[in-house]
């Protein structure tokens, strides 16, 4: 699963990693025509919409993209850096970038490249761009506010707008179509060309099938998740697959030895409020999601560790040991009767009375044990297995 | 000889989009230009001046999000590196290598050298403002939807709308 920095890919090779892609990236910039000022702000003069038809393609091609691998379960959007929105320090700076855009006509990545093939004018802009960083450093203190202001932390704007994300991705697209149909008829309104604005050629056609085909894909196919629910759902996947059970007294064996043998995890998908009531040493509040999650995961490949499952019922546990066990995931058990039977059965044990085989009284000593050290031993590790946290930043990025 | 013609815009649009679906997919992060000049900055300052880094706030909240190395152990930088190779490499192999200065027909060297310096000045202090330029806050940022990468976007393409018609002799 992606990302694979820094898990496959180490930190170090990353930094070839971004000269290759740098390589790509000063490569296609120039090939598209972005090494010149003069093709750069015709977007904003209407004699020249190559920008906007690059830029704006190569957004919408991204989005759909990073929106599949997400929705094939390739990527770990939670891992991907999303820029963080700061209000007034977006739209000020912004503006300034734009006035520096019909001055200077370049933008920093578009000006590396025309300097790289010896425009003059690109050194001088990289030499002026040097310099606002500076005097931005230096009159930091007179910026700051403006800088921290309005911090809405790293939302997307689909959330933002509360709109479903399929529904804003399809608005953007269409929002881009019309914007390059628009550029098209402007742009041969002003060099004064008699042709119409959209031509269909193979070649659109070709490009904008398969599109279409990418898109559509994604409604067709279900993503893993949903799949593997609706798996759970039949009975006959629930009664027959393999998913051992561990016995509630084993269990509290286990539990209650956890200090010499830390060969097993529990994993509870109880929820967060009754986690924060009771839980069991070195166990980790786990959720459904945290299940497709990249550094929630890991946990679960530890070698030679044996992850318990445990929900309030031993049904929901087992679905969610199944949906493990498709995606991989290996020596799962269970937990018999789930939660509610290990309560009744343990932590509010009443000694069977009167006792008369030697089985029945065997039970009462161990489990009127397990009743009593079992809470304390949750209380001394409560603070050091904390839930898994949901939201990992790894990576930091942006200018 | 002469210059070869530009690619498709729209191809080429759908080339910058793969790579950077691959960017995100690889690192975690997407592309970016501004952060390897501010990058450089910090490092010439710190060089020249070392005293002076450690006592002004942005360069120290620099170093506490980036404790140690240099700053230019930094991805941006590696990736603006490749872009000077790869522009240089496509423009060798398109016929475009020339030393020259570009400017509208009513414009002078002179105003052309001001103007491209301002603008540099304008995009180093916005591109630190809005936490990123085109690449990093604009195109990056609408890979993921970003709230504030689009809200970038949209202020800089305002911006530049509103102020196109002050500047018009510049260019046309």
């Amino acid at each position: 699963m992606g990302p694979l920095v820094p898990d496959i890919i180490s930190n170090n090779l990353n930094f070839i990693v971004a000269l290759v892609i740098g390589i790509l990236f000063g490569m296609i910039l120039e090939q598209a025509g972005f090494s010149t000022s003069k093709k750069l702000v015709g977007l904003f003069y209407g004699y020249d919409f190559t920008v906007l038809r690059v830029f704006f393609t190569a957004g919408i091609v991204a989005m759909i993209g990073v929106m599949g691998l997400e929705h094939f379960g390739l990527l770990d959007i939670n891992l991907v850096y999303i820029n963080p929105t700061f209000l007034w320090s977006a739209i000020v700076g912004g503006a300034v970038m734009g006035i520096g855009f019909v001055i200077g006509g370049f933008c920093p990545g578009t000006s590396v490249c025309a300097a790289a093939i010896g425009k003059i004018d690109a050194m001088i802009f990289i030499g002026g761009a040097f310099l606002g960083v500076l005097v931005f450093a230096e009159g930091y203190p007179l910026f700051e506010t403006l800088y921290k202001s309005a911090n809405w932390g790293s939302p997307t704007f689909y959330e933002t707008l509360s709109v479903s994300k399929n529904l804003f991705a399809f608005i953007m697209v269409v929002f881009a179509l019309t914007g390059f149909f628009i550029a098209s008829i402007v742009e041969n309104r002003v060099n004064g060309i008699k042709k119409p604005p959209i031509r269909l050629t193979p070649y659109y056609v070709g490009i904008a099938a398969i599109g279409i085909l990418l898109a559509v894909s994604a409604f067709i196919f279900p993503d893993r998740k949903t799949t593997l629910i609706q798996m759970t759902e039949k009975t006959e996947v629930l009664d027959e697959y393999p998913i051992e059970v561990m016995a509630i007294d084993q269990f509290a064996m286990c539990v209650m030895r956890m200090d010499e043998c830390n060969k097993f995890q529990i994993f509870d998908f109880r929820t967060a409020e009754d986690f924060a009531k009771f839980s069991f040493p070195r166990s980790y509040l786990f959720t459904f999601d945290n299940l497709f999650e990249k550094e929630p995961t890991k946990l679960l490949t530890i070698k030679s560790r044996i992850n318990v499952f445990i929900a309030d019922d031993e049904l929901t546990a087992k679905k969610m040991a199944i949906v493990a066990s498709e995606l991989g995931y290996k020596r799962i058990k269970i937990l018999q009767n789930g939660f509610s039977g290990f309560k009744e059965m343990v932590l509010n044990f009443e000694p069977i009375e009167p006792a008369t085989t030697i089985d029945e009284k065997n039970t009462n000593r161990f489990r009127l044990k397990a009743k009593k050290v079992i809470p304390i031993l949750a209380d001394q590790f409560k603070s050091k297995t904390g839930p898994v946290q949901k939201k990992q930043k790894r990576v930091i990025g942006g200018c | 000889m002469n210059e070869t013609k530009y690619m498709n815009p729209y191809l080429a649009g759908v080339l910058l989009g793969l790579l950077l679906i691959a960017t995100i997919y690889i690192t975690g992060r997407g592309l970016g230009a501004s952060g390897a000049v501010k990058s450089s900055a910090i490092a010439v300052v710190e060089t020249v001046a070392p005293g002076h880094t450690n006592s002004a706030t942005f360069y120290s909240q620099y170093r506490k999000e980036h404790p140690s190395g240099s700053p230019l152990m930094n991805w941006l930088v590696f990736e603006v590196v490749g872009v000077i190779i790869g522009a240089f490499l496509s423009g060798l192999i398109s016929n475009r290598l020339d030393l020259k200065m570009e400017m509208g027909p009513q414009s002078t060297s002179r105003i052309r050298i001001a103007g491209a310096l301002i603008g540099g000045l304008l995009w180093g202090v916005g591109s630190q403002l809005g936490r990123g330029c085109t690449s990093g806050a604009a195109l990056s940022g609408l890979a993921v939807m970003s709230t504030g990468g689009i809200i970038t976007m949209l202020a800089i393409f305002a911006g530049a709308y509103a102020f196109a018609y002050f500047f018009r002799k510049l260019w046309i």
